[in-house]
């Protein structure tokens, strides 16, 4: 007993709290949307390097589990939400400072391996029978768009295109990049996802099939600071994301500019 | 020091405890009770208990030589297949999905051999009993090991005087006696797989009524329909509390039947 109390004492206290002591620097604190990932980490090695007392942590998921934490009092000061409907949703219950901002948008592309298992060359194909396609679960934003799109694309492939798609439909991912994921391993035939969620590391597995300008549909990502939490770092962050160098960074990883 | 002692497990039970209790006075009663007819939560429920079952009777089948073998044999690699059995354990669930995928998947190591016999696990239902059973086959193993690993040797000696070989010692001196810790772990086994979430959504994918399990279809209420995922855990900690009572039973019926035969 005494010893384990050395111990603790020796070793565990003072590295429990060390890092108040060796760390003077700030923490700012982002939750952001999976699609997001290359982008954000860019942009967080590049405000730190104009920012050094601040030290960016980036947290990524899917942008519904990301706003359920927040409404759950997740420790965030930055929420980067892949749509407006969760951002929103977070707005109405005054969890927001300020209004949200727009600060890039995405489009929706089908993405099929580039081993093309199913012989997927064209959108029409993703309704033939036995073909295995992927979407986004109901909750997630690029599963929301897909129905969307869909819908539209019933108008120039046939009423029931968007029915034979959904019939196709093995799984219902909770994340896009998941669903980017098992594409690139060829585990399904094709998958809606966003046109910078074909990484330039994914490029290599993944062939990319835009959708008619008719059915195109636009992401539109919304930044926001955080009610109650460090709002004058947080809004430094945005400015950031928001300036010709955030927005550089987010062109590289092939988002629109903000719409 | 018995104070610490105490406070300790106060602090302790109080962990353990305060989650169980805020998610069933979350809402009342008769509200969960009408979510559970619910299609997304009746589909998952029968999904989850038809898997769970069959994971166990995979877990079972394949477990149980393995245990038996474990139990009785030193041979060469012995460390390396208790180091394999017990690996799923400790790895991360999504690891062992992500693994479950490069090697069974369509495009996996194996899983071209598996599709030229029309196998295909990835997206199906096949596919969550085959990462149930990766998760739920190490608590199997450990607890049947166990149970073979505590008969006194001298019955097996005995039973080889009267010369009996040692498949029949084995169904007939060693299974019956190990039976309380085989019901056991089979039991744990079964817990599990009920409650696993990651490997099934990395290997399997999320489809309902046909993948998407009950701890899938928490993970996705949580995020659109609070009350479903109330309903749904509710459902999932009563059923586990309803194993681990039976685990406890059968251990204690087994044993008190053994007891009095002896």
């Amino acid at each position: 007993m005494k010893r384990l109390l050395a111990f603790l004492a020796l070793v565990a206290v003072p590295a429990l709290a060390s890092p108040v002591h060796a760390a003077p620097r700030t923490t700012l604190r982002v939750l952001a949307a999976a699609s997001l990932v290359d982008a954000f980490d860019a942009i967080a090695k590049a405000f730190e390097k104009s920012n050094a007392d601040v030290r960016v942590r980036i947290e990524y998921g899917g942008t519904q589990q990301l706003a359920a934490q927040i409404e759950h009092g997740a420790e965030a000061d930055v929420f980067a939400s892949a749509d407006e409907r969760w951002m929103n949703s977070l707005v109405a219950r005054g969890l927001v400072a300020g209004e949200p901002a727009l600060f890039a948008g995405n489009t929706l592309v089908l993405v099929t391996p580039k081993s093309n298992p199913g012989r997927v060359g064209g959108l029409e194909d993703a309704a033939r029978p036995g073909v295995k396609v992927i979407v986004g679960a109901e909750s997630v934003p690029v599963g929301a768009y897909t129905r969307i799109a869909l819908a539209r694309l019933s108008r120039d492939f046939g009423a029931d295109f968007g029915r034979r798609v959904q019939k196709n439909v093995v799984s219902q991912e909770e994340n896009v990049r998941a669903l980017v994921s098992k594409l690139a391993l060829g585990e399904a035939d094709a998958g809606f996802a966003y046109r910078s969620d074909v990484t330039h590391a994914a490029a290599r597995h993944l062939d990319v099939i835009e959708l008619p300008a008719s059915a195109r549909i636009v992401a539109r990502y919304p930044i926001a600071a955080i009610a109650g939490r460090q709002t004058a770092l947080a809004k430094r962050f945005i400015d950031f994301v928001r300036s010709p160098a955030g927005q550089e960074l987010l062109a590289r990883e092939n988002f629109l500019p903000a719409p | 020091m018995r104070v610490l002692a105490v406070l300790a497990s106060a602090v302790l039970a109080l962990l353990l405890s305060l989650p169980l209790a805020a998610l069933f006075l979350r809402r009342p009663p008769a509200e969960i009770l009408q979510r559970l007819a619910d299609p997304l939560v009746l589909d998952a429920l029968r999904l989850s208990l038809v898997t769970s079952l069959a994971a166990t009777v995979a877990a079972i089948v394949l477990g149980l030589p393995a245990a038996y073998l474990l139990a009785t044999r030193r041979f060469r690699g012995k460390r390396v297949v208790e180091l394999l059995v017990q690996l799923p354990m400790v790895l991360p669930p999504t690891v062992s999905g992500f693994a479950l995928l490069l090697a069974l998947g369509r495009a996996g190591l194996a899983g071209r051999a598996l599709e030229a016999f029309g196998v295909t696990l990835p997206f199906t239902t096949l596919g969550v009993i085959v990462a149930q059973t990766f998760m739920a086959v190490p608590f199997f193993v450990l607890a049947a090991r166990s149970g073979f690993e505590q008969v006194d040797v001298r019955y097996r000696e005995a039973a080889a005087t009267l010369r009996a070989d040692e498949v029949r010692t084995a169904l007939t001196v060693m299974l019956p006696l190990a039976l309380p810790a085989i019901v056991a772990g089979g039991t744990m086994a079964c817990a599990r797989a009920l409650g696993e979430f990651g490997a099934t959504i990395t290997f399997a994918g999320n489809m309902p009524g046909l993948t998407q399990t009950m701890p899938l279809a928490v993970y996705l209420a949580l995020q659109t329909d609070l009350d479903a995922a109330i309903a749904l855990s509710v459902v999932l900690v009563a059923l586990a509390i309803g194993l681990l009572a039976g685990v406890h039973a059968a251990g204690g019926i087994l044993l008190g039947a053994r007891t009095r035969r002896a």
